[in-house]
């Protein structure tokens, strides 16, 4: 099954009885606390314009009151837009009938909340096969796929259990088992693992990163966390008040901040992990000389193969193996430590 | 009142309509009423005869059956619906109590009566809660009502209940299963609007139908409440038939109406610890039933 991106075009969301009326207006300028004020309408969104690309994560980031989970319930209309228009695959998501919309929640999209939102008379293997159930396939046939899925995610032998014997870290897990048995090529995340502790938090980064390298879904993850972002996202939109503040990749948001509020967000960032080779490497000088280094290994990868080696020097190298450039420890630790200048323009301009 | 003197007639005492056009009002209405039930007997009749039949049925099953058969289902109903050894003995200590005081053909009686309008009070009262959790208009249409059902004073409406239906078992089992039917409405509502919205929403992502929700997510959580809601029913339907003996319903209703009737003092209490007895075995039994359907609320991860 190909993955379709989805494109976000000027998307707005009020909340209100009237919230239609009142679109012109924000359009023309009228901020979220006058509309507020005025009218007692609440601004959720306002002009949202986002292409999510097909088969990669793509991260909206946002504190609490952001609009992010606005946002991705937009995507599987829980939420009706007021203005605007989602586009999958050709269609635009807004203009279904309830019946279209049923089906394309049933096929093509599924989703993982915050608080697991499983059900609790069912088993684990219940649960996984939910998804299935709605779509009317026989329990013979769904149990096979909900089997797999649950030992992908590492929870065999918890099939016949029911949800709350299970800690909230396996509870997720059935919550992505469920997602994942659905078989859609959209996987919506809600702060799905915002609830859980940080160690488990990494690990089931790293059971979404490992399913995603295999299985190319069109993901959406909202997070609070900027580190979960900046690991999991192939792309990131920060929200702030219902808008988007920036958008790119990673690097592009830690080396060139768009104003103040993200620059304050990034401050925290262990940049080691994010930043790569290629980002801040020196113009090949012809000495292939030092370690060798793919392009898009991240500074902190990078060191770790020099000093393991013992090695001051590197050459940065990209996927058929040419030389491209020369890294050595010095710039590195700059890039690191300071926020760095002129690589951040040099991000900016590509 | 010395004050009346210094005030018209009209703010002294209560200008009430006159007896005579209270009177004419009242014998339009019964009159009419009546009229109205000898018109549409016929329809009336068909109403009655399928409950006649059941409540009949079961009665004459109840009662020809030999105890012995009866006691030992009514055991192994007890016994596979609660899963409690404790509650299984207890019925059976109360049976047998009632039937060595020579009770048992009046307690299958009125165990056939409350089977028979429980079973009527949940086939109504479920769609009816149902649909009441779905809209708050039909909230706000039905909730008024079932407070006037619950406070008028249960001899109240066994008039229009004879007047439309007659003396006899089935008006009988009518005025017990409106009184009883409430809580079933009532809770089967409340347990379907406290479902967590969070799990809805889950079903709704998932694509599921306004059907499939009710029957995959509504329904199984709001069991419990559901459940608490037939075990009032059963007890209502209970202290009901004791008031529907004033119209013709048998059993060991009838025996406390004669107990108060010609103060037969033992007489009465006997008959009252027999329906004490039954509510404590329904009660018991349905309640431990409700807990078994939540077993997966009950281990919590520590």
């Amino acid at each position: 099954m190909a993955s379709h991106g989805i494109e976000i075009k000027g998307l707005y969301k009020i909340f209100g009885p009237k919230g239609r009326d009142h679109v012109e207006a924000v359009k023309n300028g009228l901020s979220k606390a006058e509309l507020n004020e005025r009218y007692g309408h609440v601004l959720g969104l306002k002009d949202i314009n986002i292409s999510m690309p097909a088969g990669g994560i793509t991260v909206v980031m946002g504190l609490s009151g952001s609009g992010k989970s606005t946002l991705i319930r937009h995507i599987n209309r829980l939420i009706e837009p007021t203005y605007g228009e989602l586009v999958y695959n050709g269609i635009n998501i807004c203009g279904m009938n309830d019946r279209d919309l049923r089906e394309f929640r049933r096929h093509k999209t599924a989703m993982v909340f915050q608080k697991f939102a499983l059900l609790p008379h069912r088993t684990v293997i219940e649960n996984a096969v939910y998804g299935l159930d709605i779509q009317g396939i026989s329990r013979t046939e769904s149990t096979k796929k909900g089997q797999y899925w649950i030992e992908r995610v590492g929870l065999s032998g918890f099939e016949n259990h029911y949800p709350n014997q299970l800690s909230g870290g396996m509870q997720q897990r059935v919550g992505l088992a469920r997602a994942l048995t659905n078989d859609a090529d959209i996987l919506l995340m809600d702060e799905a693992y915002s609830a859980l502790d940080p160690l488990i938090r990494v690990d089931m980064q790293s059971v979404l990163l490992d399913l995603q390298a295999e299985l190319k879904k069109t993901v959406v993850f909202i997070t609070h966390d900027l580190d979960e972002a900046l690991r999991l996202g192939d792309k990131i939109a920060i929200l702030r008040d219902g808008q988007v503040v920036q958008q790119g990749t990673g690097q592009q948001i830690v080396l060139s901040p768009a104003d103040d509020y993200i620059t304050a967000f990034v401050k925290e960032v262990n940049r080691g992990r994010v930043i790569q080779a290629k980002t801040v490497m020196a113009p090949f000088d012809g000495q292939a000389d030092g370690a060798r280094i793919e392009a898009t290994t991240t500074l902190e990868g990078a060191a770790k193969i020099m000093t393991e080696n013992g090695l001051s020097k590197a050459t940065v190298v990209d996927d058929a193996g040419t030389p491209i450039g020369t890294l050595d420890l010095q710039t590195m630790i700059a890039a690191m430590v300071t926020p760095a200048g002129s690589e951040a323009e040099k991000i900016a301009a590509e | 009142m010395a004050i009346c003197e210094f005030l018209p007639r009209a703010l002294c005492r209560f200008p009430a309509i006159s007896d005579s056009y209270i009177r004419q009002a009242r014998q339009v209405i019964d009159d009419g009423f009546r009229g109205l039930v000898r018109e549409y007997g016929y329809i009336i009749d068909a109403l009655k005869a399928p409950l006649q039949w059941f409540l009949n049925y079961l009665e004459r099953l109840f009662t020809t059956s030999p105890w012995t058969v009866v006691l030992i289902v009514m055991l192994l109903v007890v016994y596979f619906g609660s899963r409690s050894i404790r509650i299984t003995i207890g019925t059976a200590v109360g049976m047998i109590l009632i039937g060595i005081f020579g009770l048992w053909e009046d307690t299958m009686t009125t165990l056939a009566i409350v089977t028979v309008s429980t079973l009527i009070a949940i086939v109504i009262g479920l769609p009816i809660g149902i649909v009441m959790a779905r809209s708050e208009r039909v909230q706000g249409v039905i909730n008024p009502i079932l407070d006037v059902m619950q406070t008028m004073p249960s001899f109240v409406y066994l008039i229009p209940v004879v007047v439309i239906f007659g003396i006899g078992k089935v008006p009988g089992l009518i005025a017990v299963v409106i009184y009883a039917v409430p809580p079933m409405i009532r809770l089967t509502n409340l347990g379907i609007r406290l479902v967590d919205k969070e799990v809805l929403e889950a079903a709704d992502a998932f694509g599921s139908s306004p059907g499939q929700k009710l029957w995959n997510v509504q329904m199984p959580l709001a069991l419990p409440t559901i459940m608490a809601g037939i075990n009032q029913t059963i007890m209502m339907s209970l202290a009901m038939v004791v008031v529907a003996s004033m119209v013709g319903v048998g059993g060991l209703g009838r025996n406390t109406l004669q107990a108060i009737n010609n103060q037969f003092f033992t007489y009465g209490f006997l008959n009252g610890f027999a329906l004490v007895a039954i509510a404590i075995i329904f009660d018991r039994t349905s309640q431990a039933f409700g807990k078994r359907l939540q077993r997966h609320s009950e281990v919590v991860h520590g």
